[in-house]
């Protein structure tokens, strides 16, 4: 269905003034339908940059994005049009909220698509639900909403256009736990139901760990990983030298093995680690 | 993108001119503008044309980025040389029409005194920074502290204004993004409609511009700010000996010009 697909892609930003600076560089990447990805690296790693092209928002200055095999900056039609496939919320999206209603914001996207206005009440009705946004909300101003709420509500927006392809630019940045993680739930369950594929930008590592099934790492525009978090996060070193560190949990396995305790490769999560210590203490009992 | 908006804005460099002082480059502005004005015959008008063309070369600002300067005023600069070909009075190029030599040389020359200007007054801009410039006008304007001008707090209101105009952009470019993100379109459409279109930038741009002004008169006042009596700088405006020469060769190029001007070329 949805595979999105860069070829050597690369994006220099004010090319010809004394600003010049190369934000990417031969950046080929593909992502199947379905996949949950996430894209890590340092600030001005190229990271934002790169999620910008996917959408067809930054043009690149060199390569091309694909998605389903059609270049999507064929045009301005197909330029637009992908926007409503590839969904992408940009960090701290609650600024982006402007309408009198959350109802209205939240249908702003739907509503530029053109659609009947049952279709756009039924996907603001759906997202909100995705999101958490509770119907009672519908009628208050996003503007005297908690931090929390904003967020999922300018989430809900961009999820209202039942993208194919959903694309998060560090969704839980200044949020307390809680939120984090209902965030993550959130976005766990469109996925589930809709099948789409989901792109994160995160530094949080022991988020990404806990959710994604591949990484993709940048360091000054180029992807230097690319792997499952399992091989990934075995390259600890690597990540420390790119300004990166590894989840919490597989920092401690590492040093719990150091100590002789034979816990298995590949633990990353606090609930793998727990898991394994468990194991091994019933081991012992035996 | 708004990214390239260049409007006024500062070019870091290391030439003669980026290091001349605040104070003497605006003084020179000023005595720039006022030789301008003398200008009435070619001859004239040619040493100020070779004036600013020998300020530029100093300068190495590109001629490309001083054409974007003066890109948004061309309508201006156009009407004005249109209303002067068919409004002024003298010999015909043809019997019986209304386009004069007169008018063209006229149409040509404020063209040109237009373009001069604008050209002139950006050079200040291009090779000085924004803190640099409102220091430079805070110390020539400190005179009028004694009649009770809140010479300071302008400026600071000034530079503060300054600094901010990057930022904003900033916000823009992203609150643009995020809304066509989500299918926003301010290209095509009527007039009203891309006004119409404007809607969902202005709000959130508006709101956290107030939000952020709030958010730096809380930063200023936990750092005891409080105004400008007994306020010391970290780095002090000096003359050089290159200020002095710049003034003195910006004194003989306008006693110049009156010459030229009391002479009637």
């Amino acid at each position: 269905m949805a595979e999105i697909i860069t070829e050597k892609l690369s994006h220099v930003y004010s090319a010809g003034t004394p600003f010049e600076s190369t934000a990417l560089h031969d950046v080929s990447i593909s992502i199947p339908q379905g996949q949950f990805a996430a894209v890590i690296g340092h600030t001005g790693s190229g990271k934002s940059t790169f999620i910008q092209h996917l959408n067809a928002l930054l043009q690149p200055t060199e390569g091309r994005v694909l998605l389903d095999g059609q270049d999507i900056n064929n045009d301005k039609y197909t330029r637009r049009d992908v926007k409503w496939k590839v969904g992408l919320v940009f960090q701290y999206p609650e600024y982006q909220l402007f309408e009198e209603t959350v109802y209205k914001d939240i249908a702003f996207g739907p509503s530029n698509m053109k659609l009947s206005k049952e279709e756009i009440d039924e996907r603001v009705r759906e997202a909100a639900a995705f999101t958490g946004v509770s119907e009672e909300l519908f009628e208050r101003s996003p503007l005297e909403l908690s931090g929390g709420q904003k967020r999922r509500i300018a989430i809900a927006g961009v999820i209202a256009m039942r993208p194919e392809i959903l694309i998060l630019d560090e969704p839980t940045a200044g949020l307390d736990p809680a939120g984090c993680a209902q965030i993550f739930e959130n976005i766990r369950s469109y996925r589930e139901k809709s099948g789409a594929t989901v792109l994160i930008v995160s530094h949080s590592m022991d988020d990404v760990a806990r959710l994604a099934e591949r990484i993709i790492v940048f360091d000054r525009g180029t992807v230097v990983m690319d792997d499952t978090p399992a091989s990934v996060f075995s390259r600890a070193k690597e990540l420390m030298e790119i300004g990166l560190n590894v989840p919490k949990a597989a920092e401690l396995a590492v040093a719990l093995r150091d100590r002789g305790i034979g816990l298995p490769e590949g633990i990353f999560t606090h609930e793998r680690l727990l898991a394994a210590l468990l194991q091994l203490r019933e081991g012992r009992k035996c | 993108m708004l990214r390239d908006v260049t409007l006024g804005q500062y070019f870091p460099g290391n030439t003669v001119v980026h290091r001349l002082d605040p104070r003497t480059k605006i003084l020179l502005v000023v005595i720039y503008i006022i030789a301008l004005f003398q200008a009435q015959g070619w001859i004239s008008y040619g040493l100020v044309t070779l004036v600013t063309l020998v300020c530029m070369a100093l300068s190495k600002i590109k001629p490309s980025s001083m054409f974007k300067g003066v890109k948004p005023m061309l309508f201006i600069i156009v009407l004005t040389a249109l209303l002067n070909i068919f409004y002024t009075e003298g010999t015909p190029i043809r019997p019986g029409w209304i386009i004069t030599w007169e008018g063209i040389a006229r149409a040509v020359q404020m063209m040109l005194r237009i373009i001069l200007l604008i050209s002139g007054t950006f050079l200040l801009t291009y090779t000085t920074s924004p803190i640099a410039l409102t220091d430079g006008l805070e110390m020539l304007l400190s005179p009028l502290k004694k009649l009770k001008v809140p010479v300071h707090e302008m400026t600071m209101m000034m530079s503060m204004a300054l600094r901010f105009i990057p930022t904003l952009i900033a916000e823009t470019d992203k609150i643009m993004s995020a809304q066509k993100a989500r299918g926003a379109d301010f290209e095509t459409g009527s007039l009203i409609q891309r006004a119409k279109a404007l809607l969902p930038i202005l709000v959130p741009l508006f709101v956290s511009a107030f939000k952020r002004a709030d958010e730096l008169a809380v930063a200023m006042e936990s750092r005891c700010y409080h105004g400008g009596e007994g306020r010391t700088r970290m780095k002090q405006l000096i003359m050089q000996r290159r200020d002095t020469i710049a003034l003195v060769l910006g004194l003989l190029f306008l006693t110049a010009m009156i010459v030229l001007k009391r002479v009637g070329l």
